[in-house]
């Protein structure tokens, strides 16, 4: 193990446990702010896990968009409707968290088997084929060729969006 | 191994040297937006701690810190602490990928060369409205909260503006580093006498880049986060001792870091014409004068300009600075793609001065009838 | 060097742009952009020039698909595959959505009344339409992804659209739901990425023949893709959404969601799973059987108990979506599978759009209702119906009976050939199943042809108000029944036009 490999083994121990006491916090805990905020550190993990597998430019994305942004206008809207204390949630059905709680467990025991089962005996892909001329540069480089169709595409979806916000935001008469 | 041990004292002598070299920097800022200012004013400005004042800063620092931290009974105890925090850190972290000079001999003057370069300087300004956020959340107490959801509406905003300004840098550069957009500036001067730099060829995305940076930054004539006459102190208003300190640093902070990245990406960094002797302190000198410059800018601007209205500033975000920049961005695809017989940076320069016209003609006073139409009941955005 | 060179330096080699064969759906954003712009500038344009710009935009992607119908290539370096699919999709999809223009065109407002629907519900159809499109003609899982998000956005929005209560309600709960089933989707694409090394659904399909990878991982993707698709289609156990989504939003939406998302979502169900992920069917074949008894069983089980016309279609459309499922699972190995199931889809949408269509005309008559609760659809509206509005109630029986899949009508042939092919394909317990649930629907459809026939109108006649003019949504009444009854009459052109279908380019 050369010492960079050390090193990447050394954040992603600090950094995976992070990322799942977050996410779960999260999800537990009552006060809309912090569980905003506890999911904005979570993508911080993220951002760090793209660093340790070399996706410079989708980590700094990452940051910039999820965290920088979407994440502001959630605490945007819950400052602005003024939601900072416990929000409880009525059970509606009997039985319905220990069931939900049930489904959710038996979903992550199949992903996690079927990718423990999958990837470790999967071969790696060579990560300096895929970023051959700069992180950024294999990015582009791949939107502009093979993915040049789906790129395209999620421009109309965003101008969709966009219409979309501007309805649904637009004072009613 | 002792390449690595090396490796890692040259590190930390150049992050304790950034960061001391920071603070100063912050100190002198600080003396002297009161003294321009005050010069302004014809006043005189603090001058009686140290020559001319120039410690006054230093004072006032050691005076914040000795003062009792008040905290509201209503305040978030962990977030309220924590806020000014989040705000210094991404300051710091920004300054990071900046290249200060070009090299001490075979150690380069910067601290990393990020291959994503700028967009790091970009996603650490975006987490900054996190501390003015929670500081106003974490307050409990109303004019705050006003203050951040202003400040998130509002940088937010502006940070768009801000990531498309880089883009024409990007384009034109072909890369994100900032290391390398200074070299892409580098080279003989056209008609030997213009520096190559991106002022020259981007100059729309170079005002849109300055008057982003400003509002980023929440500096006057775009402070409305803490607009005293409004909100008593905004977002800060509950703040005091080390934690206000903290605040205040971090806004001196940005406008150093905002400073350098505008010095990087447009005015061609450490680049200048150095003379034989010393040849690793020149390209810092020059450095040091454009982001001095800049600093200036802010400095005068606040001297000047009264605040904006709140919705004006929304729409000037929106309606002008992002499609300026998006427009521009389209103009440089197009030269960069077409083959033209005139040089590229001529035609880049021409139609950026055309457009920067066009850009400063919507910041004349408006016209009668605008003015009217602002007025009316119900036609504005409150 | 010029340092403004340094970009041009190492020009990229740019895919081949195959404009022709994305020409339909370049038809449809243009015409959706120019809507939108005309919404923007031209604000008091009446709704029947933006319904008419909308039906031009229709008519002329409807040209472009005419003159591509003979193209069977992959375009965009395997995003898109232009097959029997994709142009029977297109050419359905384009007819739904001019009758969902024209149900929109005539709203639900009454002479003198504002329209409660904002204009830009046209621009967002035709994005919807375009994102409907592109999904059934997507060949990279990436693209399936995207276009289904243009067509939900578009559809959350359109279901929002007004400020009833319940259309609120019905579009927050579509979007919850649609979100939540978009992650597992996401989820199953990301997988099956991880496992093949590739969206593209042609290298998948090599990917999957090779007997000898290991398929766990593979598995896991295709199983959360199910889900995806599962939830998208509405089948059980995803259904949860369907009813209180097709009650609440407006009817035209509603109409338009029931038939084209179906279209759309079972195009790219087949394409995927019979066509990509042909090679493991002996492993989702069980999965989708199971998901086809309990869809067939419990919407048909649970629209007998349903007193809102709306809500008893949304269950229906439920059933209806198993016998489709029954298709899919037997389309992996019989390829009539695959043209019984397109075949069934364009005999569905017209009829499931017909019987929506009379809910608007119904809701008109009585006394404007209540902003809360939603439109008059209820069971009651309806009695009498055949004295009162005879031509109304001719055509509702004529969907009805076209549901229950009752000869000559065209609902019985949709069925026929779908369990033709599931007992080709060794699934004749399937099909039993699917027959017995069909027994069960032909109740509850029949009741409303006793309400409307037999039961006397309820309160005072002159109570009632009436309908207005209403042009568009005659002529799409109209246009709905001549195709049901006509698909009824004469199957044979349209199946065969099916049968070229039967080969998926990936």
């Amino acid at each position: 193990m050369t010492s960079s490999e050390q090193a990447e083994l050394i954040v992603f121990i600090i950094l995976a446990p992070l990322a799942v006491v977050t996410a779960l916090g999260m999800v537990l805990t009552r006060n809309a702010v912090y569980s905003a905020l506890l999911l904005v550190v979570n993508f911080f993990c993220l951002a760090g896990f793209y660093v340790l597998l070399e996706a410079q430019f989708v980590a700094a994305v990452q940051v910039i968009v999820y965290a920088g942004a979407i994440m502001v206008l959630f605490l945007f809207v819950l400052m602005l409707l003024g939601i900072g204390n416990e929000v409880v949630v009525k059970e509606q059905m009997r039985g319905q968290r220990p069931a939900a709680v049930l489904l959710a467990l038996g979903l992550l025991v199949a992903i996690v088997g079927a990718l423990a089962a999958g990837v470790f005996d999967a071969e790696p892909a060579s990560l300096a084929a895929a970023n051959e001329g700069g992180n950024v540069e294999a990015i582009g480089r791949i939107l502009f060729t093979r993915y040049t169709f789906a790129f395209e595409t999620a421009g109309i979806l965003l101008v969709v969006a966009a219409v979309g916000a501007l309805v649904l935001g637009k004072r009613q008469p | 191994m002792t390449g690595t041990v090396w490796d890692i004292f040259i590190l930390l002598v150049k992050v304790v040297g950034v960061f001391a070299a920071l603070m100063v920097t912050v100190l002198l800022t600080i003396w002297l937006e009161r003294r321009i200012v005050a010069f302004m004013q014809t006043r005189v400005g603090p001058n009686r701690v140290g020559p001319f004042g120039v410690l006054q800063t230093l004072a006032d620092g050691i005076k914040l810190f000795f003062k009792e931290d008040v905290r509201p009974s209503n305040a978030d105890k962990l977030l309220y602490g924590v806020a000014p925090v989040i705000m210094m850190i991404p300051a710091f972290l920004a300054f990071s990928v900046i290249p200060f000079g070009f090299a001490f001999g075979s150690e380069r003057a910067q601290l990393a060369d990020l291959n994503v370069g700028l967009l790091f300087v970009l996603a650490m300004g975006s987490l900054q409205v996190y501390g003015i956020v929670l500081a106003g959340w974490a307050s409990g107490s109303n004019y705050p909260l006003l203050g951040a959801v202003r400040s998130s509406a509002q940088m937010i905003s502006y940070e768009i503006a801000q990531g498309l300004s880089l883009v024409g840098v990007f384009m034109t550069a072909g890369t994100l580093s900032a290391a390398g957009i200074v070299a892409a500036q580098q080279g003989d001067p056209l008609l030997g006498f213009i520096p190559r730099w991106y002022v020259i060829f981007q100059f729309p995305l170079f005002l849109v880049f300055l008057l982003s940076g400003i509002a980023e930054t929440n500096r006057a004539p775009f402070d409305l986060p803490e607009a005293e006459s409004e909100l008593v102190g905004g977002y800060h208003t509950e703040y005091s001792g080390v934690k206000f300190a903290l605040f205040f640093l971090a806004e001196y902070l940005n406008i150093v870091t905002v400073s350098a990245v505008a010095t990087t990406a447009f005015l061609g960094g450490p680049d200048g014409p150095a003379p034989d002797f010393l040849p690793w302190l020149w390209p810092i000198l020059w450095f040091a004068a454009k982001v001095f410059f800049f600093i200036f800018i802010f400095i005068w601007l606040r001297a000047t300009l009264p605040r904006l209205r709140f919705d004006r500033l929304m729409d000037f975000g929106w309606k002008v600075l992002i499609p300026v920049a998006l427009a521009w961005v389209a103009v440089t695809a197009v030269v960069l793609v077409v083959d033209v017989n005139l040089p590229r940076p001529v035609l880049l320069g021409a139609i950026g001065v055309l457009l920067a016209l066009l850009l400063l003609s919507f910041l004349l006073p408006s016209s009668d009838k605008e003015k009217a139409d602002r007025t009316a009941p119900g036609g504005s955005t409150p | 060097m010029h340092p403004l060179a340094q970009a041009t330096t190492q020009p990229l080699p740019l895919p081949e742009v195959d404009w022709r064969a994305i020409a339909p759906e370049l038809a449809l954003a243009v015409a959706g952009v120019v809507l939108l712009l005309v919404v923007a500038f031209w604000p008091r344009a009446g709704r029947g020039v933006l319904a008419g710009l909308t039906l031009a935009g229709l008519a002329a992607a409807a040209a472009l698909t005419v003159w591509n119908w003979d193209l069977e290539r992959v375009a965009f370096e395997g995003a898109v595959s232009l097959d029997g699919i994709t142009r029977y999709a297109r050419a359905v999809l384009l007819a739904v959505g001019a009758l969902a223009t024209l149900m929109v065109a005539q709203g639900d407002s009454r002479e003198g009344e504002p329209d409660d629907s904002p204009p830009e519900v046209f621009p967002l159809l035709l994005f919807a339409l375009l994102g409907m499109v592109l999904l059934a003609a997507a060949s990279d899982l990436l693209v399936v992804f995207i276009a289904l998000e243009i067509l939900s956005l578009s559809l959350y929005v359109m279901a929002g659209e007004t400020r009833r209560l319940a259309a609120q309600e019905a579009a927050m709960k579509y979007f919850l739901l649609g979100a939540f089933s978009s992650a597992f989707l996401l989820y199953g694409i990301a997988l099956c990425y991880g496992a093949t090394g590739s969206t593209n659904l042609l290298e998948i399909a090599d990917a999957t023949g090779d007997p000898t990878a290991d398929g766990t991982l593979l598995l896991a993707g295709v199983g959360l893709l199910a889900v995806g698709f599962l939830f998208k289609v509405s089948a059980v156990p995803f259904h949860m959404w369907t009813p209180d989504v097709y009650q609440g939003t407006p009817t035209p939406v509603a109409a338009f969601m029931a038939a084209a998302t179906k279209v759309a979502g079972f195009a790219v169900f087949l394409r995927v799973f019979a066509g990509a992920l042909g090679g493991l069917v002996v492993s989702w074949r069980p999965v989708i059987a199971g998901a086809a008894v309990l869809t067939m069983l419990v919407g048909a089980a649970l629209a007998v108990v349903q007193t809102d016309l709306k809500r008893m279609l949304a269950y229906s459309s439920i059933s209806h979506a198993g016998y489709l499922l029954v298709g899919v699972a037997a389309a992996a190995t019989v390829p009539a599978g695959v043209s019984a199931s397109m075949f069934y889809l364009l005999t569905y949408a017209f009829m499931v759009m017909g019987a929506f269509m009379v809910v608007q005309y119904v809701s008109r008559l009585g006394p404007p209702d209540d902003d809360a609760i939603g439109e008059r659809s209820s069971l009651e509206d309806y009695r009498g119906l055949a004295r009162r509005h005879p031509w109304a109630a001719g055509l509702l029986a004529v969907f009805m009976l076209a549901l229950t899949g009752i000869p000559p009508l065209s609902g019985f042939w949709a069925k026929y050939y779908v369990f033709l092919a599931g007992i080709e394909a060794g699934l004749t317990w399937l099909v039993v199943v699917a027959v017995i649930s069909s027994v069960i629907s032909a109740f509850f459809y029949l009741r409303v042809l006793v309400v409307a026939y037999l039961q006397e109108p309820v309160g005072d006649p002159g109570a009632e108000t009436a309908p207005g003019r209403t042009p568009a949504l005659g002529v799409a009444l109209g246009l709905a029944g001549l195709l049901t009854v006509a698909i009824g009459l004469a199957p044979e052109a349209l199946i065969a036009a099916a049968r070229s279908a039967e080969r998926i380019l990936g």
